[in-house]
């Protein structure tokens, strides 16, 4: 796995989700606030535009007090963190076994196909990366795919089709990784 | 219908406020456990209810929480193991979606029996709404008094916290667990020393699934040896069985452990048959690191015994004609379905989700996807079969974590059962990208 965006934009917290980082880390005992790293880098990526650049994770390494090679280990090792920029819509599809044999691989490639991207690529306008991702506990409610944070389920065509139109019309509701 | 202990009121309207799930007894459970028992009865009453670990060990739970270290002047820490990521698994994310209020009643229980101030429900990242569900359902258990400092008067104390992962599912296993909740990368300890002595912080620690959690709630409203009556031998009380794949009616059920197999596939009650009236070719019965069994051995053992929903019958016959209850998750493969696809399918998650730690698990887990992907694709050696075997064997029980066996079982038992069918993806390349090869034959040594 390898870090980019160097020089991208340089990046801090707003007021409120740093406020909610500062939070998290006092929710262990002294001198492991380490612990509250996993989601403040969630937080991180949503204010990031869906991805941890260098200067992001720099950010939080300080914010943290902890070293940025600390947070670089960490977002290397976890899926659910993207170190390259993506669109504002990142269609996560489960391509593990339950979701295979009910028709997972041809939503897939239906959706490739309508939006003209490959696995891991954002089309032109920046509204949609597709990403190819294991078991997200939805098996029984196969074929599924994962946006923001929110899970859609038993996908057809058809719902592909109405969820791009919906996206594009700005009727998706993402969630967010702040209390709510 | 059997009896259902969590899932009761999983279908009442707003069961997963704390009103309602108040006014459906809930929270009995710390009542009795904090008011009338010491720590040790309610360790008692787990011990005797013969509860094993849900998560897929089925480790027995009272034993578990028997090995906790009790230093003086060291806290100790439950941790509930809420990362389901066993493909085929989603019942802890039905339960906790359903009726949040019965894992925390469950997770001060279970903390008050083994001592622990704080307690933490690590969830994987992308259960992310769920992680707010949570969070709401403890803010109302604060704010009626059965978390915080001195619960019910009792003097006990006790702060629950949920902290989620961001993808990884070897974070399931309970020392990478450990490494994750302290903000590190998910990679797995070399045991001993256990959690039970030095876990979390290097304090003593427990880790056990979400439904085992949940199961000391009536474990201990009724007691140890109510729930010891439900099910059959060493397999007590009731499971939740995520079921999906080829079926009519996919979803999560609670099954009291006595159900045969035949009647969980084809009862209305339950997975409601095939689908498309098409014939069983295979199962998965316990998510996707167990052993798969050919349509012959599902319903019946090799000694054509009816095979039950039990951690003992399912594991009747061994690996050699037996498979293991697991997680729970059960898949249900259609005659059309091909193993081969199957198998590399899997090989592809496991080689994915390792740690890269142990050098058998690294390498290994991609050698076999690699070789995997060229059978199914039509440029596999009948070499590659025993290639593949042996591969899985070199794995098996040389790893840190259990990923590794994890990884070769699945492989393993394809091997065994379906060998023809992978012969016949390398004798007909064509033949094999264009349809599937259908039900394996039942080898008559076998009945």
């Amino acid at each position: 796995m390898q870090l980019t965006g160097q020089n991208s934009a340089p990046f801090q917290y707003s007021s409120g989700a740093l406020e909610e980082v500062k939070a998290l880390m006092g929710r262990y005992p002294e001198g492991k606030s380490k612990s509250a790293l996993i989601r403040a880098l969630h937080i991180a990526q949503e204010e990031n535009q869906g991805w941890l650049s260098i200067p992001a994770m720099n950010h939080v390494a300080e914010v943290m007090g902890i070293t940025p090679i600390e947070v670089y280990e960490v977002a290397t090792f976890y899926s659910m963190y993207n170190l390259e920029p993506v669109g504002k819509f990142v269609l996560e599809f489960c391509q593990t076994g339950p979701c295979a044999i009910e028709g997972a691989e041809k939503i897939i490639e239906y959706t490739k196909q309508k939006l003209g991207i490959g696995k891991n690529q954002t089309t032109p306008d920046g509204l949609f990366t597709i990403k190819q991702v294991e078991c997200l506990g939805a098996c029984g409610y196969a074929p599924m795919m994962q946006v923001g944070e929110f899970y859609h389920e038993h996908l057809t065509t058809e719902k592909i089709d109405q969820f791009i139109e919906d996206c594009r019309a700005g009727k998706i509701d993402k969630g967010t990784w702040k209390m709510h | 219908m059997g009896r259902k202990l969590l899932l009761e009121h999983a279908q009442v309207e707003g069961i997963h406020t704390y009103e309602v799930y108040r006014k459906h007894g809930g929270y009995r459970s710390v009542e009795k456990a904090l008011k009338t028992m010491t720590p040790d009865e309610v360790v008692e009453e787990v011990k005797k209810s013969g509860l094993r670990g849900r998560g897929g060990a089925g480790f027995p739970t009272g034993m578990k929480w028997s090995f906790l270290a009790k230093p003086e002047g060291v806290p100790r820490y439950l941790l509930c193991n809420a990362d389901e990521s066993e493909p085929g698994t989603f019942k802890d994310r039905y339960l906790m979606e359903k009726i949040p209020h019965l894992l925390i009643e469950g997770m001060i229980t279970s903390s008050y029996a083994l001592g622990a101030n704080t307690s933490y429900i690590y969830i994987r990242g992308e259960y992310a709404w769920i992680v707010f569900v949570l969070e709401r359902a403890i803010k109302e258990a604060y704010a009626n008094g059965w978390l915080g400092k001195n619960i019910l008067g009792t003097g006990y104390n006790l702060d629950l916290y949920v902290n989620c992962g961001a993808g990884a599912y070897i974070c399931g296993e309970e020392t990478a667990l450990i490494e994750s909740l302290e903000g590190k990368r998910g990679n797995p300890r070399i045991k001993p020393p256990f959690p039970a002595v030095k876990g979390l912080w290097q304090s003593p620690t427990v880790v056990n699934n979400v439904e085992t959690i949940a199961a000391v709630v009536p474990i201990v409203n009724d007691g140890g040896d109510e729930y010891a009556k439900i099910g059959i031998g060493k397999s007590t009380g009731t499971k939740l069985i995520s079921a999906s794949g080829n079926i009519n009616r996919p979803g999560v059920y609670e099954i009291e452990l006595n159900v045969p197999v035949e009647e969980f596939i084809y009862s209305d009650q339950y997975c409601g048959g095939i689908k498309n009236g098409k014939r069983l070719k295979a199962c998965v019965p316990g998510g996707s690191s167990v052993p798969i069994l050919p349509h012959y051995l599902v319903c019946k053992t090799a000694n054509g015994e009816d095979r039950l929903m039990t951690y003992e019958s399912l594991a009747d016959g061994g690996f050699a004609s037996g498979s293991m209850l697991g997680s729970g998750g059960f898949i249900v493969y259609d005659e059309d379905q091909c193993i081969v696809r199957n198998t590399w399918n899997f090989s592809r998650f496991y080689a994915h989700e390792s740690c890269g730690q142990c050098s058998p698990c690294r390498e290994g887990t991609g050698w076999m996807e690699k070789v995997l992907h060229r059978l199914e694709h039509g440029h596999g050696k009948m070499s590659d079969i025993d290639l593949l075997a042996d591969v899985a064997k070199k794995i098996e029980g040389n790893t840190i974590c259990p990923l590794g066996d994890a990884a070769a079982w699945p492989v393993s038992a394809a091997i065994r059962h379906f060998r023809e069918e992978f012969e016949w993806h390398v004798n007909e390349p064509v033949a094999s990208q264009q349809r599937n090869y259908g039900l394996v034959k039942e080898p008559t040594a076998a009945v």
